[in-house]
């Protein structure tokens, strides 16, 4: 007998089900919603490999997750591979003028080191994309913004270069840039006068690849991943392992997260 | 008399003077696309609307991650490149540029090629490679 007619079964004669056949019909509903759930899993993977012709949804959020422990003091792949895709830093001959602490800065790598025992923890700090973005509240353009899938970037048409955005994350993660720039990347248009930031790649996850900083890592420490999709590694380890987000009490919601910090 | 005809006629004498002027300005020599025989769309239409489709594209792009070629600006350079003395393409810093050439002649200036690259992407190939 199919779900279907057992369950209009029940409805016809309702008063004289026995508790066995109750119990009967609540297994097999079970069964039904648990093949429902496999389909809709497939179907997920499907949305991921978005068409190019379709919007970013909110069924979606990209995240990192971030394991410490695997990332090596003197190891930078990721900078550099971030420097490369998007040309800036050492993928970049432009910026000659700026000092250090002016030039773009999408990445970095900071050592954190326990005063009373002097273990030392290395990990890469880029934007968190933050599900209450503070960059976002306070742009007056709206050129500050996050996409539906999670992603928070600048939107440069509409970006006047205020720099209120830098003041209001507490990550430090939004740079400036201050003179004309000629080396540019096709798939990362960057300029003067505008400011900018990690955006988790966001060329290459529209392709579905992951961002180049994930990719770079030779420990494999930066997993890139839906955390909205049960089924996938990142939040399957989310679910299971112990992970931080870096000022948690700001209560922003961070897409990006740590492990063993 | 004067002052009944001198208005007419002194805008007149100015038109007189102005057509020949007017008729000498060179009309800009488009550089014709080097593949492909038919754009995105009809020619007369894109010229009078590819800012339109160009700035329709770019916001579904930033903001809603849509990435389709067909009025993308990327796309634009597969065919309209103008290419130098040595088979390199120039870029929107050079008049011969594409855009340029309408461009200077209309005397409008676009602030796009501050950020984004004005020729066709190089091949994947020499991307990965990381250029110093």
């Amino acid at each position: 007998m199919s779900d279907e007619k057992a369950l209009s079964g029940e409805k016809v004669m309702n008063n004289k089900i026995d508790s066995y056949k109750r119990r009967f019909l609540a297994q097999s509903a079970v069964i039904t919603g648990a093949a429902a759930l496999g389909g809709g899993l497939v179907l997920t993977r499907v949305v991921q490999a978005r068409p190019a012709s379709q919007a970013v949804s909110s069924k979606n959020r990209w995240g990192l997750l971030i394991d410490t422990r695997k990332c090596a003091n003197d190891c930078d792949a990721c900078v550099q591979a971030c420097e490369m895709e998007h040309g800036w830093g050492r993928g970049s001959s432009d910026e000659q003028r700026s000092s250090p602490a002016q030039k773009a800065q999408w990445i970095r790598k900071v050592t954190l080191r326990d005063r009373t025992t002097g273990h030392e923890t290395s990990l890469p700090m880029m934007c968190q994309h933050c599900a209450h973005p503070p960059c976002v509240d306070v742009c007056p353009t709206g050129a500050s913004m996050k996409r539906d899938d999670g992603i928070v970037l600048v939107d440069k048409h509409r970006c006047i270069g205020c720099r209120y955005c830098m003041m209001a994350c507490p990550y430090k993660a939004r740079s400036f840039i201050h003179e004309d720039l000629h080396g540019q990347k096709t798939a990362s248009p960057r300029g003067k006068g505008t400011v900018e930031s990690c955006n988790l790649c966001v060329h290459r996850v529209d392709q579905g690849k992951i961002p180049a900083c994930a990719e770079a890592c030779p420990e494999k420490a930066i997993l890139f991943g839906d955390l909205k999709d049960a089924d996938s590694e990142i939040a399957r380890r989310l679910a299971s392992e112990p992970s931080t987000e870096i000022r948690g009490d700001l209560r922003l919601d961070l897409g990006v997260r740590y492990q063993n910090i | 008399m004067v002052k009944r005809y001198g208005f007419p006629l002194l805008l007149a004498l100015l038109l007189a003077a102005g057509t020949p002027a007017l008729a000498a300005a060179p009309l800009p020599d488009i550089p014709k696309a080097i593949k492909g025989e038919q754009c995105v769309e009809d020619t007369g239409f894109m010229r009078r609307n590819h800012m339109a489709l160009l700035e329709h594209q770019r916001d579904d792009t930033v903001q809603r991650g849509i990435r389709t070629r067909q009025h993308s600006l990327k796309h634009c350079f597969t065919c309209h490149v103008v290419q130098d003395d040595h088979s390199q393409p120039v870029t929107a810093a050079d008049p011969r540029h594409f855009c340029r050439v309408c461009h200077d002649y209309a005397a409008v200036q676009v602030d796009c090629w501050q950020c984004h690259v004005s020729i066709p992407e190089p091949s994947a190939t020499s991307l990965r490679g990381g250029q110093p």
